[in-house]
């Protein structure tokens, strides 16, 4: 049994000084990582208004230290399952930002070849097997995927290992509960991790949780639960680093709770008028871009030629993004059924509306 | 050819599927050391190990969703449903994961999964305990649906659905599992979407599925010591639904009927009925006829039971009528 350990916090406090051990090209990198997921959510807002994205769009600004923090602490062979609220962890997990651009297009040339959307982004090689629209529909899958690492591999420091994210409001779902029950008993090697961004919809957790420190919701099935603050890019690695390696060697199952703050509104289209002032003045001051970049000019890691630099690198790869997007096909109807079944079977139904049902001789 | 019962050849093919490849296990509750809740499973633990017969907690939601998981990362998984009424508990993870997963993320990752679920009224177990809810899973595009009537059929879809790459929904009925029939020695697989016309008769087609098509052969040949030919085509597969092998039969006898389990209302039936007005119409020589479960929840007590469930008596009255109303003569 790992000892729990609690973190206090429980408003983001975003990075401080960034710790001298740590290289600076990691920290470079990270800051890159997270500003290109500013940048790309900016602009699905904007393509979103022009009605190049259609369905739900729901976006990862001010979580992008979560984001970015969480996907450090996994190695190519793991695998990650999210939420709907999925396009920085598409990016951060090293898909083309071409390719998620043309998914939210619903361009043949997506992640998902068009068939998903935003709230579907999924990506074999890169090992993030989606993107789940329903909430908590990706807990007991991703349960069961640690569940299939048991039978191809062993524990070890380089054993296979899965992230499920998940967020505060799907903590109150059957499935959760269900998940790390069976996780618990069957020793599986993986990490659920809820991204607290203190709000479901328009609920907070406090409404909606009789215990609303979510992390401790893992003592029911003697699954360590730990606390972290989401804006610190570093202590969210950190944090998920040490549960997925317990995941690996020991086969541990964990629950890493991550406080973070989501700058606008549920979706795109959610004014978020329920929120204060207060609440939206804190999000603001949590928000972890300007926070690293302030870390990082004070540590001397960068000046602020370099980060506009970064920042302007960010908007490029977007703007590239967009155009590969905007330039890729559309599916054609008569591609409508090429992905009904994945063994042919016979008398599989391809008539479109208005079609007769049968053809009799 | 050995003559087996139906829960015998369940058994016999999970035993031989899980010796043929390592990637198959089941995965259920109650399906290890109590051996299945209708035994379908015993003697698995004993020879495979709790890894390939895995217990589950009473978990529905939870152990079909993992079963998908463990699908997607090349597993093939096995799940058994105690009974389909509890499959209600998982139809988020079955519909809305199962069904999806493949052509939502552009075939990236199939889902090579069976769900076995006996289902059916008959046995006193009251509303919530005798449904038959395959119309359900029949609606929904991305599953394979498929009724043996048969041990034969047991056996061959059985393997056919294991070595699918897709979800598919195995429906077994509680009446069916001591029926005893011949089944063929050696490797046996279904082709799955296909229907079979078990009897070959000209004055009416019977179309059924499960224990229906139990009762439908058993009526057919009953019928026929008094000069009535009855057809006899059995669906074994609701999705895909061999819609040109049921148009053909009624395009020859005629006059159809359709024995169901289900409700008669948005039944299996009504869906056949409809294919049968596009592709037999200029052939019926009168209106499709249904006979179905009555629309309540199945009751407890035995003549209530009985009078809501469809049987070969319920069959032959409307066989009759159907024959009367078109001036039917041997």
């Amino acid at each position: 049994m790992v000892e729990k350990t609690e973190v206090t916090m429980d408003s983001g406090e975003g990075t401080g000084p960034v710790p001298a051990k740590e290289p600076a090209e990691v920290l470079l990198g990270y800051y890159r990582d997270m500003v290109l997921i500013r940048s790309f959510e900016l602009t699905a807002v904007e393509m979103y208004k022009r009605a190049k994205i259609g369905g739900y769009c729901h976006l990862n600004l001010g979580e992008e230290a979560t984001v970015v923090g969480l996907t450090a602490a996994l190695h190519k062979r793991d695998y990650l399952f999210t939420t709907y609220r999925d396009h920085g962890y598409a990016l951060s997990r090293g898909m083309a930002p071409g390719q998620v651009m043309a998914e939210l297009f619903g361009k043949t040339t997506g992640v998902a070849k068009g068939r998903g959307g935003s709230m579907h982004m999924f990506d074999t090689e890169t090992r993030m097997l989606g993107g789940y629209g329903i909430v908590g529909g990706q807990i007991p899958p991703a349960t069961g995927a640690a569940l299939a690492l048991t039978y191809r591999g062993e524990p070890g420091p380089d054993a296979e290992a899965v992230m499920c994210q998940l967020g505060d409001g799907t903590t109150n779902i059957g499935a959760f509960h269900e998940s790390l029950n069976m996780a618990a008993i069957w020793d599986l090697p993986i990490v659920y991790v809820i991204v607290n961004n203190r709000l479901g919809m328009g609920t907070t957790v406090e409404a909606a949780s009789g215990e609303p420190e979510l992390y401790r919701r893992g003592a029911s099935y003697r699954i360590p639960g730990e606390r972290v603050d989401g804006n610190d890019v570093l202590a969210v690695r950190e944090a998920a680093a040490a549960a997925m390696e317990r995941a690996r060697a020991q086969r541990q199952p964990g629950l890493l709770e991550v406080m973070s703050y989501r700058l606008k509104g549920h979706s795109v289209v959610d004014p978020a008028r329920y929120r204060s002032s207060e609440d939206n003045e804190r999000a603001r001051e949590a928000d972890p871009i300007p926070a690293l970049r302030g870390s990082l000019l004070q540590a001397g890691i960068i000046d602020e030629e370099h980060a506009t630099e970064i920042e302007r690198e960010a908007d490029e790869q977007v703007s590239a993004a967009v155009a590969f997007a905007d330039s890729s096909p559309d599916p054609a109807p008569g591609e409508l059924f090429d992905y009904a079944y994945a063994t042919p079977v016979a008398n599989a139904p391809h008539t479109l509306p208005g079609d007769p049902v049968v053809e009799m001789p | 050819m050995p003559v087996i019962t139906y829960r015998q050849a369940l058994n016999d093919t999970l035993r031989a599927e899980l010796t043929r490849d390592e990637s198959v296990f089941l995965i259920g509750e109650e399906i290890g050391i109590f051996e299945g809740s209708y035994k379908i499973t015993a003697g698995l633990l004993a020879e495979f190990g709790p890894t390939r017969v895995r217990d589950t907690p009473i978990s529905e939601e939870g152990f079909v969703g993992a079963a998908i998981g463990a699908a997607m990362l090349g597993m093939r998984p096995v799940v058994e449903i105690m009974t389909i009424n509890f499959s209600l508990i998982a139809i988020d993870q079955i519909v809305n994961h199962a069904a999806k997963i493949y052509g939502m993320f552009g075939g990236q990752t199939a889902v090579p999964m069976v769900l076995r679920m006996p289902g059916g009224g008959g046995q006193q177990l009251a509303a919530t305990h005798s449904q038959n809810l395959e119309v359900w899973y029949a609606h929904v595009p991305g599953l394979k649906v498929v009724a043996p009537a048969t041990p034969a059929d047991a056996k061959a879809l059985l393997t056919a659905a294991i070595r699918d790459d897709d979800p598919v929904i195995f429906l077994e009925n509680l009446s069916l599992y001591n029926t005893k029939g011949e089944v063929p020695e050696g490797e046996q697989i279904a082709e799955i979407g296909k229907a079979a016309v078990t009897k070959e008769g000209t004055d009416v087609t019977v179309i059924a599925y499960s224990r229906a098509s139990v009762i439908a052969l058993e009526v057919a040949r009953q019928l026929e010591d008094d000069g009535v030919s009855v057809e006899v085509v059995d669906l074994r597969s609701l999705r895909p639904l061999d819609r040109h092998t049921i148009c053909a039969s009624v395009r020859k006898t005629s006059r159809a009927v359709i024995l169901e389990d289900d409700w008669l209302s948005y039944g299996i039936g009504a869906e056949i009925s409809a294919t049968l007005m596009e592709g037999a119409f200029d052939y019926l020589d009168a209106p499709v006829r249904r006979v179905a479960a009555a629309e309540v929840p199945l009751p407890y007590a035995k003549p209530l039971e009985s009078a809501a469930l469809p049987d070969a008596n319920d069959l032959i009255k409307v066989i009759r009528e159907l024959l009367e109303a078109t001036s039917f003569t041997r």
